[in-house]
């Protein structure tokens, strides 16, 4: 099929999608006019019921923690399936090395890799300190702010980032050695099942909230499981991007070795 | 102002679209997919919204003010996240693809049609 | 102006960028443009979250989609870039 026969079907589709779209959104009640039960319902009732004042987090982590579960597995597969799609590449590349191809580390030992400025080395180190901090008070204060797992353990990771931005990469790979990677991200999605199941244990629902809520709405050690599960969260999604990064940065580590 | 946000939605998903079909590049498909996630994220929040209404954190206000929906702001927080790890997923096999046939057009890539 | 006028306003220019935008990540073909045009997409993203008074779904796409995402595209591309 040419490329132009591929667009004049392309035009038909979205004429079509484009009708359905139009179709659908005019049964919609308009923009600003959400009429649903669910958005005033939780907000009357979650200081009651969770202590907590971080609305979405409570959502996310106790009304409807059953689909953050499956959401976290999806990142702890994503993480796990490169290492398995991205293994058998390095072997490969192993054995053309060996045979003095043009990418063997020799080789890359001549190339000129520009070293890193000043400028961003002192910036990013600076930055290391603070970033890992603001990671770190987002995934422990889900319950107060608009904060959580899943952003603080970004920020976390993007500490990690910045020591490779810097320059240091072999220094990166010191202080993020792919088995304690593994063992925190284990920590972190198996933490978060551990403590549904201990709900089943006590003969209460799977991922009931079984902590003490504490006194004051919105304080770090309010809401019970939320705060457990948020920090859980938070440590699974760091430890899962750095093995993200760790995988992809493997194939610099062989060019780097031979010309550092 | 009624359906201009779900206009946009439209919009965005068909331009991602286009991108995807016309792309010669697998990187610039992945990258078009991206495009085409993240207006879910718009629709979600358009259609959770409040006029006059406030982020649902109730720090300040009180439990009955006027707040947008949070269970849509939950789905799409979670949402954003799991993306980017897929999107790595799928980057990871395109670099494959392109270490096993040596490019990363998907016109010459014809082999993958088994 | 009423403050509800004010913030229709500011969603639909957020919007207008937004849509600009997503054609524009569309149209660019060369690679290492395309990360950076990314990344300019993923802050007019978080902009248009915070617009819609949801700070939790802009915190996360500030961080994921301006920044985690296209270092993993970087070092993607650096991967399968010819060597020189």
């Amino acid at each position: 099929m040419t490329p132009r026969q591929r667009l004049c079907l392309f035009a038909v589709a979205a004429a079509g999608l484009a009708a359905c779209y139009l179709w659908a959104f005019a049964g919609l009640p308009g923009f600003g006019s959400y009429p649903g039960p669910y958005g005033p319902a939780i907000m009357s009732r979650v200081i009651a019921q969770t202590n907590a004042t971080g609305a979405v987090s409570a959502i996310n982590f106790e009304y409807r923690g059953f689909d953050t579960v499956g959401e976290e597995f999806i990142l702890f597969t994503a993480a796990a399936g490169m290492s398995v799609v991205l293994r058998r590449l390095r072997g490969e590349h192993e054995e053309g090395a060996r045979e003095g191809q043009s990418s063997a580390p020799g080789a890359a030992a001549s190339r000129q890799v520009p070293a890193t400025s000043s400028s961003v080395r002192v910036v990013s180190l600076l930055l290391v300190g603070p970033t890992a901090v603001i990671g770190w008070w987002l995934a422990t204060h889900a319950q107060a702010n608009p904060s959580g797992g899943f952003q603080g353990g970004v920020i976390l990771a993007t500490a990690f980032f910045l020591i490779y931005l810097s320059g240091e990469f072999l220094a990166f790979r010191r202080l993020s050695p792919v088995a304690l990677l593994d063992v925190a991200e284990a920590v972190g999605a198996g933490g978060f099942v551990a403590v549904g199941v201990t709900a089943l244990g006590m003969s209460l629902p799977y991922l009931y909230n079984y902590l003490p809520l504490g006194t004051i709405p919105g304080a770090v050690s309010s809401s019970g499981t939320i705060a457990l599960i948020s920090f859980l969260v938070g440590i699974e999604v760091a430890a899962a991007f750095v093995l993200i990064i760790g995988e992809l940065l493997d194939q610099s580590l062989l060019r780097r070795e031979g010309s550092s | 102002m009624q359906v201009f946000p779900f206009l946009v939605v439209a919009w965005i998903v068909i331009v991602g679209l286009y991108g995807v079909i016309t792309s010669r590049d697998l990187i610039h498909q992945i990258v078009c997919l991206i495009v085409v996630q993240s207006s879910t994220y718009v629709l979600l929040l358009g259609v959770g919204y409040v006029t006059g209404g406030v982020a649902p954190y109730l720090f300040d206000i009180s439990p009955h003010a006027k707040a947008v929906d949070p269970v849509v702001q939950a789905l799409a927080l979670t949402d954003v996240v799991v993306e980017a790890a897929v999107t790595a997923l799928l980057l990871s096999l395109a670099i494959q693809a392109h270490k096993r046939f040596g490019t990363l057009d998907p016109h010459e890539l014809v082999e993958l049609r088994g | 102006m009423t403050p509800n006028a004010v913030m229709d306003v500011l969603q639909v220019t957020v919007l207008v960028l937004v849509a600009a935008g997503a054609t524009l990540v569309v149209r660019t073909r060369d690679r290492v443009r395309l990360v950076l045009v990314l990344s300019a997409y993923g802050m007019l993203l978080a902009i248009c979250f915070f617009t819609f008074q949801a700070p939790d779904v802009a915190l996360s796409e500030l961080t994921v989609g301006a920044i985690a995402l296209p270092l993993i595209l970087l070092l993607a591309i650096a991967k399968v870039r010819k060597p020189e």
